[in-house]
């Protein structure tokens, strides 16, 4: 490939007439999510639509990076926007940074899930570096578009860098270089690190580019060191499983044309090795090792997300788990005959030509409940001949409905991306990374 | 008979594996009872200590060439690999493998056998009569046939020529040390008292525990968890690191994990062992992981946490040869220790404890220390494989080695599931991952997850070792069909990136002219 400068999307393939409308109503029912999953007394958002679910603060992240969106489709009015973004940023500058089990963070960090009341710690789950990294990511996004000279506004730009700075990314690269994954107040950092490519590439832009406390430059070396450039299905890319991985850090970063010491080496940018991804994930598909119901070159999409958690069944003469939620992935699963159609879709800035056939043909599986199959974490057709269609998770789940905001905008109008790229704090965070040229 | 040892004393009693026929036999070849030391010849061109497999290749290519050679075992000839190690689990896990297709036989267009009863003793009988078969050419009256003076007892250095056998003193121009290793006990307070198996005792077993806990996630820790729980028996591996078989790459690990769990066993990662007590005979095994405490009832206890080298009763100071207890035997890239009459070889003094990489090493030894020879330990490519099914196998450097060392590197990769063999044969699970020097076919390495992944990682190894790069191998035409196609498959993608875009338009204007 030639990776010189961007692609614009619009190098587009002939849109079906409808597809204009189909995206709208895609994208316009996920930012619903974050109407009607939110807290009006913090503005934390849940993390599911089921009952009890806890708040995540990823999906807080989401929901900051898709008030914008839904200001300029004129979904919600830009002084509401406002309110809800001041109520989550509010939220966190005062909520207990003790680190205390039941606190809401520590060092600027935050629990992966919060209780949607109290704001503090749920299902004693990790301080997570990731989560944060999506949070903070959603508050500069925010802080980029609000710059209207109102105190409103004027507040959430002060509140996003006040936010942004407390993180003490330097204290999370614990004695090595690269980042632990979590810490939890039981038993400190976790012994997970960060190993292969993956969407922490967003955390250690944000920790590289902090004027606070910054990671050492050392650290995304440290970390790329682990990247495999492989040749799958006779492509060239930087390996990863899970299509979510290839998307997540995009949501914000417009990796098109940018390079880093690695991509420089091998040719290639960021944004094209998504694409090359996603072309893999549909040869995975079409070739279907697994013999799962439903897989087609115009039904594909392995990511994270939730799956059947039914008792094996015999698939192909195979017994064949079933997962629940887990990170699926290509070409080594795991697998169980689970699409996870928002992933498939979060695609669609980087191979509209492949995703927008995909998205018709998971519609048409289900006429009858429009989007349905995109918008749930998962639907599965293999569970077998004694139920009428197709498994589908229930309820929705808020990291999927944000991607899908941010990505369609990404392909529609580049929003997210545009205010990613007037974003000091990334730009020298890639700079710090070794990105240079395109927009940089 | 189940007793259990005491694996770390320095000089463990002579344990007579079993009294059955079999292990009479075994018996009867590595460690004849009635057998009697020679009388010592004089000083010998090679003494070497521990017949391991190391010892035995060194004691029998020196004796070949026409040296004196004296060969001298505490225990049991064949040390590790023949008695307790990488050849009696085979049996187990062939057998195993047996019952897991037996399950699954609709996978290959079987009928599944209404009844599938597992006999855990005749598991092991057949183990036992494999590895008696396999210690006729391990035998004392062989090694004897070959020309070399073989001595039971423990060797003691006492001075920097010479040992003591029992009493009797060996003078030697030359010695190699291969005392090889020994199972590593994790210090878990109760542990000792509750008892445990490990790979030197596990062998023994006549009947199967109801449930087994596997206490580490090393390669031979994995191997026997999956063909115990393919056995019936409720199987967990509790391993401290966070990563499953953290040396190996993370596709070819999680594979591999993903595979126990499909065969029941239970995983826990990122979990220690703390504590472990006996109650009403039944044991209880504490465990703590992120925090989180929890207890696992369980009929027996499996440890498998590596290996440390056995150096403890040689009396090393005397010969003036350097070691530590983790490392063993201090050697250079020659083998040889701090002194320079003395080497050593195998897992005494090896990173790598593998049955062929002590076999080497022992080669190397004899050519150095008899021949006059300056061959390098670092210059040997030495592939490895772990017994899980899938295995995986490995030989050369991994990517991320390359990439620390700031070589570019990229890895031509086939999923199983593309090569025609494996998908008829109903064995899809795993890749072969070939890794070359970016922009040429130099192979640095490679990674193959595959049923028969150790057969196959040998065509690799022999390319590496020949210099035969990954476009030559593009060229050598395998039979067809079989899964070692899926190295030729990595071959042609390489030789196919190396099509220029120009030589391409080239070619299509001429084929359409």
């Amino acid at each position: 490939m030639s990776a010189r400068g961007p692609r614009p999307p619009s190098a587009r393939p002939a849109e079906d007439p409808s597809d204009g409308a189909l995206l709208d109503r895609l994208q316009r029912d996920a930012f619903d999510y974050f109407m009607l999953t939110m807290n009006p007394q913090n503005g934390l958002i849940a993390d599911t639509t089921r009952p009890d679910a806890p708040s995540s603060i990823a999906a807080v992240g989401f929901a900051l990076s898709a008030y914008p969106v839904g200001v300029e489709r004129g979904w919600i009015e830009r002084a509401e926007a406002v309110q809800r973004t001041l109520l989550i940023l509010r939220f966190f500058l005062h909520s207990d940074q003790s680190g205390a089990p039941d606190a809401t963070g520590y060092r600027g960090f935050y629990y992966h899930f919060l209780d949607m009341r109290s704001g503090t710690r749920a299902w004693l789950s990790e301080l997570s570096l990731i989560d944060t990294a999506l949070l903070i990511a959603g508050a500069l996004t925010a802080a980029n578009y609000f710059t209207a000279p109102t105190p409103a506004e004027g507040e959430v730009r002060e509140l996003a860098e006040t936010l942004y700075r407390r993180v003490d990314w330097r204290w999370a690269q614990a004695d090595g270089a690269t980042l632990m994954q979590g810490w939890k107040p039981e038993s400190g950092f976790l012994h997970y690190g960060w190993e292969g490519y993956s969407e922490a590439i967003l955390l250690y832009v944000l920790g590289l580019g902090s004027p606070t406390h910054p990671l050492t430059k050392a650290s995304f070396d440290a970390w790329t060191v682990t990247y495999q450039w492989e040749n799958l299905y006779g492509r060239d890319f930087l390996y990863a499983g899970p299509l979510f991985i290839h998307q997540f850090s995009h949501a914000w970063i417009d990796f098109r044309g940018i390079r880093d010491r690695f991509m420089r080496e091998k040719d290639c940018d960021y944004f094209e090795n998504s694409r090359r991804a996603t072309y893999v994930q549909r040869e995975y598909a079409a070739r279907n090792p697994g013999s799962f119901a439903g897989y087609t070159s115009d039904c594909w999409g392995l990511s994270a997300g939730d799956g059947p958690s039914a008792p094996p069944r015999m698939i192909a003469g195979r017994h064949q788990a079933f997962y629940g939620y887990a990170a699926r992935g290509v070409p080594y699963g795991p697998d169980d005959g689970t699409i996870a159609g928002s992933a498939t879709l979060a695609s669609l800035a980087f191979a509209p030509e492949i995703v927008l056939p995909a998205l018709r043909a998971m519609v048409a599986r289900a006429p009858q409940c429009a989007g349905a199959l995109v918008r749930a974490s998962g639907f599965n057709a293999s569970l077998g001949a004694d139920r009428p269609g197709d498994w589908v998770a229930d309820g929705a789940f808020g990291l999927d409905q944000g991607i899908i905001v941010l990505m369609i905008e990404n392909y529609r109008s580049g929003l997210p991306w545009r205010l990613g790229r007037g974003n000091p704090h990334f730009r020298r965070g890639l700079r710090r990374a070794g990105f240079r040229g395109g927009w940089l | 008979m189940t007793a259990v040892v005491t694996p770390l004393d320095p000089h463990p009693a002579f344990f007579h594996p079993h009294e059955g026929a079999h292990d009479r036999d075994l018996c009867h070849n590595v460690r004849p009872s009635a057998w009697r030391n020679p009388h010592p010849r004089g000083p010998y061109h090679l003494l070497v200590i521990g017949a391991g497999m190391a010892g035995l290749v060194a004691a029998r290519a020196a004796a070949a060439l026409g040296a004196k050679v004296a060969l001298v075992e505490r225990d049991l000839l064949g040390g590790n690999f023949l008695n307790y190690g990488c050849l009696p689990s085979k049996p187990l896990i062939r057998t195993s493998r047996v019952y897991a297709e037996m399950r699954e036989a609709e996978r290959y267009g079987a009928q599944r056998p209404d009844d599938i009863k597992v006999d855990f003793p005749m598991a092991m009988e057949r183990m036992r009569r494999l590895r008696a078969r396999l210690s006729r050419t391990e035998s004392a009256a062989s090694l004897s046939a070959d020309g070399i003076d073989l001595f039971f007892g423990a060797a003691r250095f006492v001075s920097g020529d010479a040992v003591d056998v029992d009493g009797v003193r060996l003078r030697f121009n030359r010695a190699m040390i291969a005392t090889g290793s020994r199972s590593r006990l994790p210090t878990i307070p109760g542990l000792a008292d509750a008892g445990y198996l490990t790979n030197e005792t596990v062998f023994d077993l006549t009947e199967p525990p109801a449930s087994l806990l596997v206490i580490g996630g090393g390669p031979i820790g994995c191997e026997m968890a999956q063909a115990f729980s393919r056995f019936g028996v409720r199987t967990t591996i509790v391993h401290a690191v966070p990563l499953f078989l953290p040396k190996e790459e993370r596709d070819a690990a999680q594979m591999v994990s993903d595979s126990l769990a499909r065969d029941g066993v239970g995983i826990h990662l990122n979990t220690q062992a703390v504590n472990v007590r006996v109650e009403a005979g039944k044991i209880y095994v504490d465990t703590i992981s992120d925090g989180v405490t929890a207890t696992l009832e369980v009929d027996r206890i499996l440890t498998g946490i590596g290996r440390s080298p056995t150096v403890d009763g040689l009396n090393l100071e005397a010969a003036g040869v350097a070691y530590d207890r983790e490392a063993g035997v201090r050697v250079d890239d020659f083998l040889r220790t701090t002194n320079r009459r003395i080497y050593a070889a195998g897992d005494v003094c090896l990173e790598h404890k593998f049955t062929n990489t002590a076999a080497a090493s022992a080669r190397i030894v004899v050519r150095n220390a008899l021949l006059l020879g300056r061959k390098r330990f670092s210059a040997l490519t030495i592939p490895w494989c772990t017994y899980t099914d899938p295995e995986i196998a490995h030989v050369g450097i991994y990517v991320r080695q390359a990439r620390e060392r700031g070589i570019p590197v990229k890895t031509f990769t086939v999923p199983m599931h593309t090569v025609d063999r494996a998908i008829v044969d109903g064995e899809e699970d795993g890749f072969a991952k070939i890794h070359v020097r970016e922009g040429t076919g130099k192979i640095l390495g490679a990674t193959v997850v595959a049923r028969h992944a150790g057969e196959m990682i040998n065509g690799i190894t022999l390319a590496m070792v020949a210099g035969v790069d990954l476009g030559a191998m593009a060229r050598v035409i395998h039979a067809y069909p079989t899964q070692a196609d899926a190295i030729k498959m990595a071959a042609d993608a390489y030789a196919r990136s190396r099509r220029s875009p120009f030589i391409g338009a080239v070619i299509r204007r001429w084929i359409n002219r």
